[in-house]
């Protein structure tokens, strides 16, 4: 960590550090651009990853956290902290160029924040309505529903959009369209059932090719991240479940994980089992959903059929530990809930058995039919460094050969003891990315198998304070979610409720590349590609 | 003909009997009941799922809980073809006005099922800045499903809840729940461009 100290004293000598889980560097606004551009560009730093962007109020100031990764240097993270100059006239200049990823983050935190980000291509909002008024995430924000009460109305302008630009030392504001006036421009959503949840693409064509995707979000933003800033610790742990539905076990780990790393616990080695287990498991459901709504969106409702099979035995298991199909609620500050149901043996080994064969039927009902290939080969293609830039991790970045899987490269739990293997495939298209999950099926089926046989016995959950308190700090914590990285990031200033808390959703990026992949494609494989990418709606909205 | 002449049937329960016993097969009903009969076992739903419930909705229609036998599958994409709506998810203030929208472009008799928390009353996100606070403040519910989400089997029972409901409705004369749904969109209504 030293030396990345002194390169980064080197490339901008006013940064100021902060030690911590990682390494805070601290930026002035007026050189952050020209910072965040040698972090990328030097080749000694190579910082090529924004892992997230996190808006934050501390009251007397108001500012942005970027979480950086350095894929060539060991997946090392830094983070850097930016502080707006004026707290209520906010602006930071605009990494968009830099990291394509940012493009929705920012937007995202001008929503929440109202932070005005220079030379961003679109600053619009990104989840609630341009006629919204107030940004809910600032500290002094007036939740006064006279204020924001439920419009019935239409929202009107949707196509206006603006972007800051300095001149002469001055920020102005410059009005634009999204779409020019030639652009035919198809609505697909909100309702639509093959967008996989509430998403709305307005698309605009030219014959039956797309030429240009305007991602409308928010149709099932929920202000999780407000919400969690008024509850207790043992109290947001829920809204996870709720967030990826598809990855509740994984997601709720993760939260777990930051809170009981700010606390200092250690888990029993049979909970950190369990978790593992259920992780996997949870994995295995959610990749055999998204086979069979990938089939379904492309006609194939027999596929569909055989995949809910197999999903079935996995939520019996589920049912019987957790007591709920689904918003499992399972994994608890210290442990898990409850011990495992007699049964949980034999169900999972059943699995074991059966799943290689039943997946062999799928290949068969499926992957190998000609028009499943048609529809999918060589379609909304990703190159390995885009997916990079935009950081799509999870089996979408997988399928374009990006080697990213979180348990392998910021091993937690009980993982760096495990055998499997990272799936890579590099066809960099959807066909790619519907194998690899078909293939990581295999590799969670591999890793249940070592574990089945060998969970020891002893505790399920550690001892933990009654009132939990973090110290004040912050923290960031990463696990391999079904669909991707997921992090959780906790600000806390030492009381029963955290200060800020923010959910780095892997959806969220997913949907970012929809624009690049359906650039040149049919309308029709719109939907394809949006399901072999796979995201899902209320993570992305939180 | 007085309306007293209406009420004497008996006259159709002789001939019922006299062509039931030269073979016919016939039998008399009231016409409510055959267009109810018909309704309530061939309930298309719209789809309309914003989040966890949409999921257990999608097992309901797979092989294991197959919401085929009670007629309900034909799952339409389009408003225009749904009988119903069942919400499955938060409701939110971008979503209202589509809701709204969707509700007004299904045909009538239409229905409204409220399923899961979030649909019902908010759910863990009642005190969230932009949640609908269950999605009976924006349009009349006529059945509510409890649950987080709720079972196939708990979502069954409220559909079969809907099913009696529509069994017992009238279609000619008396009392009609399209009274009752004008009366609710008195008290919420859209010129002012919001509710309350």
């Amino acid at each position: 960590m030293s030396d990345i100290k002194e390169k980064i004293s080197k490339v901008c000598p006013s940064a100021t550090f902060e030690e911590g889980e990682n390494l805070l560097v601290n930026v002035p606004e007026k050189e952050w651009y020209g910072f965040a551009k040698k972090l990328k560009d030097d080749k000694e730093l190579d910082f090529d990853v924004l892992s997230a962007v996190v808006g934050m109020d501390w009251k007397d100031s108001i500012g942005v956290i970027y979480y950086l990764t350095s894929t060539s240097h060991n997946w090392d993270m830094i983070a850097v902290k930016v502080v707006c100059e004026n707290r209520d006239n906010a602006y930071i200049h605009s990494v968009s160029d830099l990291w394509k990823v940012a493009n929705f983050q920012e937007r995202e935190v001008y929503d929440f924040f109202g932070i005005k980000f220079i030379n961003h291509p679109d600053m619009r909002r990104f989840f609630l309505r341009n006629d919204w008024v107030g940004h809910p995430l600032r500290k002094d924000y007036d939740a006064d529903p006279k204020l924001n009460p439920i419009r019935l109305d239409d929202e009107i302008n949707e196509d206006d959009t603006c972007s800051y630009v300095e001149e002469n030392g001055e920020i102005v504001r410059k009005p634009g369209k999204v779409f020019g006036e030639d652009d035919y421009v198809v609505n697909i959503g909100p309702q639509h059932p093959s967008t996989h949840g509430v998403m709305r693409f307005r698309t605009s064509v030219d014959g039956e090719e797309v030429k240009k995707v305007d991602v409308v979000s928010g149709y099932i933003h929920r202000g999780i991240e407000k919400l969690c800033e008024d509850l207790t610790y043992p109290q947001i742990l829920h809204f996870t479940d709720r967030m990826d539905y598809m990855s509740a076990h994984q997601n709720r780990h993760c939260l777990c994980m930051c809170i009981e790393k700010a606390l200092g616990l250690e888990v029993p080695r049979r909970a950190q089992v369990i978790r593992v287990m259920m992780d996997e498991l949870m994995r295995i459901s959610s990749h055999l959903l998204s086979f069979g709504c990938t089939a379904m969106d492309l006609g194939a409702t027999t596929a569909f059929f055989y995949g809910f099979r197999e999903r079935e035995l996995v939520l019996d298991i589920f049912e019987k530990t957790c007591g709920a199909r689904m918003s499992m609620n399972y994994n608890v500050i210290g442990g898990v809930i409850a011990d495992l149901h007699p049964d949980f043996v034999k169900d999972v080994k059943h699995l074991i058995e059966i799943m290689p064969s039943r997946l062999k039927e799928y290949h068969d009902v499926f992957s190998n039919n000609l028009i499943a290939k048609n529809r999918l080969v060589g379609v909304g293609i990703l190159p390995k460094k885009d997916a990079i830039n935009y950081d799509i991790t999870g089996p979408s970045g997988r399928g374009s050969n990006w080697s990213c899987d979180c348990r392998k490269k910021h091993p937690y739990s009980i993982y760096p003891e495990l055998k499997f293997e990272e799936v890579l495939m590099d066809g960099c298209d959807s066909y790619s990315r519907y194998m690899v999950r078909m293939k990581e099926i295999e590799q969670s089926i591999k890793i249940l198998d070592q574990l089945v046989d060998n969970i020891p016995e002893g505790e399920i959950r550690c001892q933990v304070p009654k009132i939990i308190k973090l110290p004040a700090g912050r923290w960031y914590q990463q696990v391999e979610a079904s669909r991707g990285t997921f992090g959780v990031y906790i600000e806390s200033d030492g009381n029963k409720n955290p200060f800020r808390v923010h959910f780095q959703s892997p959806c969220f990026n997913l949907v970012g590349v929809m624009d690049l992949c359906c650039t040149g494609n049919m309308i029709a494989d719109l939907i394809t590609i949006g399901a072999a990418l796979d995201f899902v709606i209320p993570d992305i909205d939180r | 003909m007085t309306r007293e002449d209406f009420k004497d049937n008996e006259y159709i329960d002789k001939l019922v009997e006299e062509l039931n016993a030269t073979g016919a097969n016939v039998m008399v009903g009231k016409m409510d009941d055959l267009i109810n009969w018909g309704r309530a076992n061939s309930l298309w739903p719209l789809c309309f799922g914003t989040s966890c419930c949409a999921i257990e909705f999608m097992s309901l229609g797979a092989a294991r809980y197959d919401m085929a036998r009670f007629g309900f599958e034909v799952a339409r994409n389009s408003p225009r073809q749904a009988d119903y709506i069942m919400v499955q998810g938060t409701i939110v203030h971008r979503m209202a006005p589509v809701m709204r929208r969707l509700y007004e472009q299904v045909a009538e008799p239409k229905y409204v099922i409220a399923c899961g928390g979030c649909a019902v009353s908010g759910g863990p996100f009642k005190k969230s800045y932009c949640v609908v606070n269950g999605v009976d403040e924006i349009l009349p519910v006529d059945v509510y499903i409890p649950g987080c989400p709720p079972r196939p089997e708990a979502m069954f029972y409220g559909l079969m809840q809907l099913q009696r409901k529509i069994k017992v409705e009238r279609f000619f004369g008396g009392a009609n729940r399209k009274e009752k749904i004008e009366e609710f969109f008195k008290q919420h209504p859209e010129e002012k461009g919001h509710i309350g």
